[in-house]
């Protein structure tokens, strides 16, 4: 249960900035030494095997069913363990891994043009901005070819070409062909495939299906984690789940910034609960905002939509020169008069710049004034995305095919048809880097809790590429856990554990009394509302531009709402049905504690790298300036107890095979 | 606009349910229809009532996890989800009476909450190719002819919100079923397993009290991936080559 | 289940374009109408005994009849069982409209059927007024004088075009012939016309008669 102290920690001696400590650095990840390419078959063949007629008795949690937690159900269960698989949703196939545009990257090298697995590998460390580990991205890049040949197996209906072949295309600032996809809904259809994988082994027994159950809290026994504390959703029972491991695949939690382009639903109380039990949360400022978002529209909106960045393979972003230019028809606006600003500043990337320079840009026009569409606040927040060469280019039916529903989809959000009219684009939060700190095994700081996808800290570093976290997911389910899990679950069986163990009743007590307390506030502010003045925050001072002390009164900001959040919170309706207020009331509480230790993360680490643009740190035109020396290191975050404050651990990142460079797409 | 809804509200799942009225004031027309609930929600949760429960998720058309008989139309007015219907498409004053999805196979939880384990249920009994992890051969071993690559990707668009079954007089879950065995059934790696797949799943289907068939085409016009009539045409094709080859 | 209602309305449906085509020929007059009559009953004779194919394909009629209205009924209450809490409001879809229109329409064939066996196969009861003891082609054309018989046949056939109209296209996608556009297009169109031809084509031979422009004698 959470109370705050509303002293603003500022003003904590011997602590740095006032508000952390800082601890002894990680010096293990257990990756492996020797040749990179040959690391992950070494630690697959060192990893201790369990005989077949023993995994039955070998039980493991799997909470999530994106491609993360999803494709790991169906592959434990097909290995033969017995697995007990949750998802908030009220059927597995609806995780947001759903919800994924674009596409999967893999180094299948189809369209020979030069790719390979370790020119995926150096993509994704530079895209990363030098701040992943190789020896997990390498992994990543070798098993991305088996992904897709799995895909292929299970039905996955991805674009081909006449020969019947596959399609690849180029995505996200990458100069080789190397993305996989199935027109608009590439996620949709990889997590299908998982989604059926999974049902099918539901259907053999192997696995055991908790839909509608949202896990509260991990249950911690003798330092391994043993099981979880789950409430039924529509019944309100608060349920005992024990285990052998516990695999967190719970997603991001880019909805600390209340709108964001995850679902409704998407939290970080899975993996806050395991922070809170020990587990280190690792890079947590790391977010990811995407360029080509439709933007905000009012007061009302409950989360924003992207629109895939491939529309910037044929579309071009402008704004116009002259700020008195803005409320005009765009169509009005001569050629001369348009600003097309990332082929203005990047010539050789032009359009296809990465992500965060896409984004940060679009800011800086806005923020000089010359914004397009209505009014939020003082400013006009929205750039234009052009399609009228392409469209002179290659014909309506040609543009059609290629992008047909997202165009429609805009049409049908904003009510504008973008055959005609320019579409007006802006960043929103979109993926989040940081997650739970994983070693090489995907094993958190507490032994028996793996985390999976976008919800450990993952492998791309300051800043993920397109079409990369769809492959983390599949390569982090399909063909790392299973493997690595192995290697702990061959350790066991482990002592059985009953339901009435001490540290199994307090952890089922503590989150009765959390459901309790929430009901019993009966305060005047509703959840929402919080969770919108959260998002603010966040998103005014811990968003894409970031300064001390900006961060600081943020800090201040976080801890006084999170205390009438305690205190004036209301949550009305029962305990023990569908109660989706209450939810929702968890899932702000957790986003209130996240959001400070992303401010405090972000306010340490005191350098421009990534999607994050840090004030104090930037070249004399304006780029972003990283600064290796002092921040080429994951900084993973203790939790510091209720009322103390979070210890930072340094793992520091050793580059032996590629060489840090300033990134530079001019 | 100002609008008057008329919403199911039901406290649980064998509670007895009701119609109430709520009107509505000052809704956008940029709003979404779920945003429009969003804005009723906090006003009740101010006045101290229990705020409707009603499911969405991702909220941009592709989950499935929303839906709702708008007015006596699944999904409402426009081919889409619930989710991504605006309120553009309503005019200020109208009457809007809001239900849950109406199938036996589709318990009321609470007010329009529905529980669609039944579409679970009828994969597990075959929706799936079985292909199991690191069993794969190379991608490009076995080449899809793009029209059939194409037809499967038509039917694998289906994303299961039950609103064909919403639809359907006689709350039929063929087009569900018909685009799964019409997407897997396309792709030469659906092939082994086709014959069982489609009399797995159908006799699932019906022993999940879903209603049977006439070709009405109501779940069609209501799909909001447009999922076509014909996928029920391939459904029944495979049902009937399957049971003559003695599935 | 399906595939027996669309097998059974297959068969009627040839069964009615036979029929109807032997009903046409009242218009070449009393004599080859009663020759068809007797000609249905000596069809191979040599291999079957005399009316043997009528009886055999009443035999068969009939147990498609039974299929059919029971598959028809079977549908029906489960349709009924997996909706038993109904909408409020019920969009007036042309779905509903469709449903309902095979199922009461089905049900009004159904009771036509009785009552037409009745008059003119099994109690051969004459309304009208000519003397038709013993002659088909009479009992006809003396029943199509009186106007309310007539008018019941017109509405028993409204509903066999409708029924048709939707069945016909109906059966070749139960059955998974309706494979592509065209094919469908094609089962839509067949369905039309099917249904048109027969309501059509029945309706004639009772207004002819009404009218006054095929007569007893
Ligand atoms: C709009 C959008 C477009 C994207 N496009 C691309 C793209 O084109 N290419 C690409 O590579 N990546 C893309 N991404 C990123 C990518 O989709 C995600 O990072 C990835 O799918 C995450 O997968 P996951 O399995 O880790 O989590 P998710 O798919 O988010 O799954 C989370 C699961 O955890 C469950 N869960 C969460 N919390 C709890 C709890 N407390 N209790 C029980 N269950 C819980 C949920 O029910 C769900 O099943 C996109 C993301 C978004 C939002
Ligand atoms: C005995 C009276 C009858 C009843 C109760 C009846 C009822 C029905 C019903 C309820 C259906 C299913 C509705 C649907 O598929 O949408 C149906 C289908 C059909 N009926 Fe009838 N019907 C009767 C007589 C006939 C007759 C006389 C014919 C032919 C001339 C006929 C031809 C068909 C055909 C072709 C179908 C379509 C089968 C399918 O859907 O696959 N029926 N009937
Ligand atoms: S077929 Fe269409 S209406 Fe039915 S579940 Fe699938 S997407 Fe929804
Ligand atoms: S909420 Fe996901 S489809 Fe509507």
């Amino acid at each position: 249960m959470t109370t705050t102290s509303t002293t603003p920690s500022s003003s904590v001696p011997g602590l740095v900035h006032g508000v952390y400590a800082e601890g002894e650095p990680i010096r293990d990840t257990k990756a492996p030494p020797g040749p990179i390419d040959r690391r992950w078959n070494t630690r697959k063949f060192e990893a201790s095997l369990v005989n077949p007629a023993n995994r039955r008795k070998l039980s493991v949690i799997i909470v999530g069913t994106g491609l993360a937690g999803g494709a790991a159900a169906a592959t434990l269960g097909e290995a033969g363990y017995q697995v007990k698989s949750f998802c908030y949703q009220d059927s597995p196939r609806r995780a947001h891994s759903i919800a994924a545009q674009g596409g999967i990257n893999a180094a299948k090298n189809y369209k020979e043009d030069g790719d390979s697995v370790y020119r995926l590998f150096y993509d994704t460390v530079k895209g990363g901005d030098y701040r992943s580990r190789e020896s997990n991205v390498y992994r990543l890049a070798e098993v991305s070819t088996n992904i897709i040949d799995q895909c292929v197996a299970q039905g996955v209906p991805f674009a081909r070409e006449y020969g019947g072949l596959l399609d690849n295309r180029s995505f996200g600032g990458v100069q080789v062909s190397r993305t996989f996809y199935a027109r608009g809904q590439t996620g949709q259809q990889l997590l299908i495939g998982a989604y059926q994988a999974l049902e099918r082994q539901v259907a053999a027994g192997t696995v055991e299906m908790f839909s509608r159950h949202e896990m509260l809290e991990v249950v911690v026994v003798d330092g391994k984690a043993r099981g979880i504390i789950a409430r039924d959703l529509v019944t309100g029972e608060i349920e005992t789940h024990l285990a052998d491991a516990v695999v967190l695949a719970s997603g991001g939690y880019g909805n600390v910034f209340y709108l964001s382009t995850n679902a409704m639903g998407s939290n970080v109380t899975a993996t806050w609960r395991a922070h809170r039990k020990g587990a280190h949360f690792a890079n947590p400022c790391y977010t990811q905002i995407h360029p080509t978002c439709i933007p905000v529209a009012g007061e009302h909106q409950s989360k924003l939509t992207l629109m895939s960045e491939s529309l910037r393979n044929d579309g071009r972003i402008w704004v116009p020169k002259n700020a008195a230019d803005c409320e005009k028809d765009p169509r009005e606006i001569p050629e001369e008069d348009r600003d097309y600003y990332l082929e203005r500043i990047y010539p050789s990337f032009g359009n296809l710049v990465p992500r965060d320079i896409a984004s940060r840009q679009a800011k800086n026009v806005c923020d000089e004034g010359r914004g397009v569409g209505p009014k939020v606040g003082d400013f006009r927040r929205g750039v234009y995305l052009d399609f009228t060469d392409a469209l002179k280019r290659m014909s309506a039916e040609a543009v059609a095919e290629k992008y047909g529903n997202l165009l429609d989809m805009y049409q049908r959000i904003t009510g504008e048809n973008p055959y005609e009219v320019p579409m007006r684009i802006y960043p929103a939060v979109h993926y989040t880097m940081g997650g739970l700190w994983v070693d090489y095994d995907l094993q958190s700081s507490i032994p028996g809790l793996f985390v999976t996808g976008e919800a450990n800290f993952s492998d791309h570093g300051a800043n993920r590429l397109g079409a990369s976290a769809l492959m983390q997911g599949l390569a982090d389910g399909y063909f790392v856990l299973p493997h690595t899990i192995r290697d702990y679950l061959a350790r066991g069986p482990f002592e059985k554990l009953e339901e009435s163990h001490e540290a199994v009743v307090e952890a089922r007590a503590s989150v009765d009394a959390r459901v309790q307390k929430f009901l019993s506030i009966k305060g005047d502010r509703s959840v929402d509302s919080f969770h919108k003045e959260l998002g603010n925050i966040m998103w005014e001072f811990c968003g894409m531009e970031r300064s001390e002390e900006g961060l600081l009164k943020a800090i201040d900001l976080i801890r006084g709402l999170r205390d009438e959040f305690w205190r004036n919170v209301k949550v009305l309706g029962a305990a023990d049905t569908l109660n989706q207020s209450l939810e929702k009331a968890g899932r702000v509480a957790d986003f209130l504690e996240l959001g400070e230790l992303m401010c405090i993360d972000a306010l340490h680490r005191r350098e421009s790298c990534g999607g994050h643009f840090r004030a104090e740190s930037q070249t004399e035109d304006g780029e972003a300036l990283r600064h290796d020396d002092e921040y080429a290191y994951v900084a993973a975050w203790e939790w510091g107890g209720q009322d103390g404050a979070p210890v930072l651990h340094k793992e520091d990142l050793v580059y032996e095979f590629v060489e840090m460079k300033q990134r530079s797409y001019k | 606009m100002n609008l008057t809804l008329k919403i199911w509200r039901q406290a649980g799942p064998k509670a007895k349910g009701e119609m109430v009225t709520y009107p509505v004031t000052d809704i956008s027309e940029d709003m979404s229809f779920l945003e429009m609930l969003d804005v009723l929600n906090e006003q009740l949760n101010a006045r101290g009532e229990e705020p409707i429960a009603f499911d969405s998720d991702c909220r941009e058309g592709i989950c499935g996890m929303c839906g709702l008989m708008i007015s006596g139309k699944a999904h409402g007015p426009e081919v889409t989800t619930t989710c991504q219907l605006h309120m553009r498409s309503f005019s200020d004053g109208d009457e809007i009476t809001i239900e849950p999805w109406r199938a036996d196979a589709f318990p009321v939880i609470k007010d329009l909450v529905v529980d669609r384990g039944s579409f679970d249920r009828i994969i597990q009994a075959g929706g799936f190719i079985s292909a199991n992890t690191g069993s794969a051969p190379e991608a490009h071993s076995v080449p899809v002819p793009k029209p059939k690559a194409d037809r499967a990707f038509m039917a694998a668009a289906c994303i299961g919100c039950g609103a064909c079954v919403a639809a359907c007089p006689n709350a039929s879950g063929m087009l569900f079923m018909g685009a799964k065995i019409t997407h897997l059934g396309e792709l030469p790696q659906g092939q082994p397993e086709r014959d069982a797949r489609v009399v797995n799943m159908v006799s699932q289907h019906d022993h999940e009290g879903f209603g049977g068939c006439t070709n009405i085409g109501e779940c069609s016009s209501a799909c909001p991936k447009e999922i076509p009539l014909d996928v029920i045409n391939q459904l029944n094709k495979d049902l009937r080559g399957a049971l003559m080859r003695g599935e | 289940m399906k595939m027996l209602m669309a097998g059974s309305g297959a068969l009627f449906v040839f069964y009615v374009l036979v029929h109807m085509y032997g009903n046409l020929k009242i218009f070449a007059g009393v004599d080859a109408f009663n020759e068809y009559a007797e000609h249905l009953r000596t069809l191979f004779t040599p291999f079957l005994p005399y009316a043997g194919f009528l009886w055999l394909f009443r035999v068969l009629l009939i147990a498609a009849l039974v299929a059919h209205a029971w598959s028809a009924f079977y549908l029906w209450s489960r349709a009924r069982g997996a909706r038993t809490t109904r909408y409020v409001a019920k969009a007036a879809a042309r779905a509903t409209v469709k449903s309902k229109m095979m199922r009461w329409g089905g049900v009004a064939l159904l009771l036509f059927l009785v009552w037409h066996l009745l008059q003119f196969t099994i109690v051969k009861f004459n309304v009208g007024s000519l003397p038709a003891e013993g002659n088909p082609g009479l009992l006809v054309i003396s029943s199509f004088q009186v106007w309310w018989v007539v008018l019941i046949y017109l509405l028993a056939l409204v509903a066999l075009g409708l029924h048709l109209y939707h069945g016909v296209w109906s059966a070749t996608q139960t059955l998974g012939w309706a494979g592509n556009a065209a094919a469908r297009r094609r089962a839509k169109t067949l369905g039309t016309v099917i249904a048109l031809v027969t309501s059509v084509g029945f309706a004639l031979p009772p207004l002819a008669i009404l009218f006054g422009l095929v007569k007893g004698s």
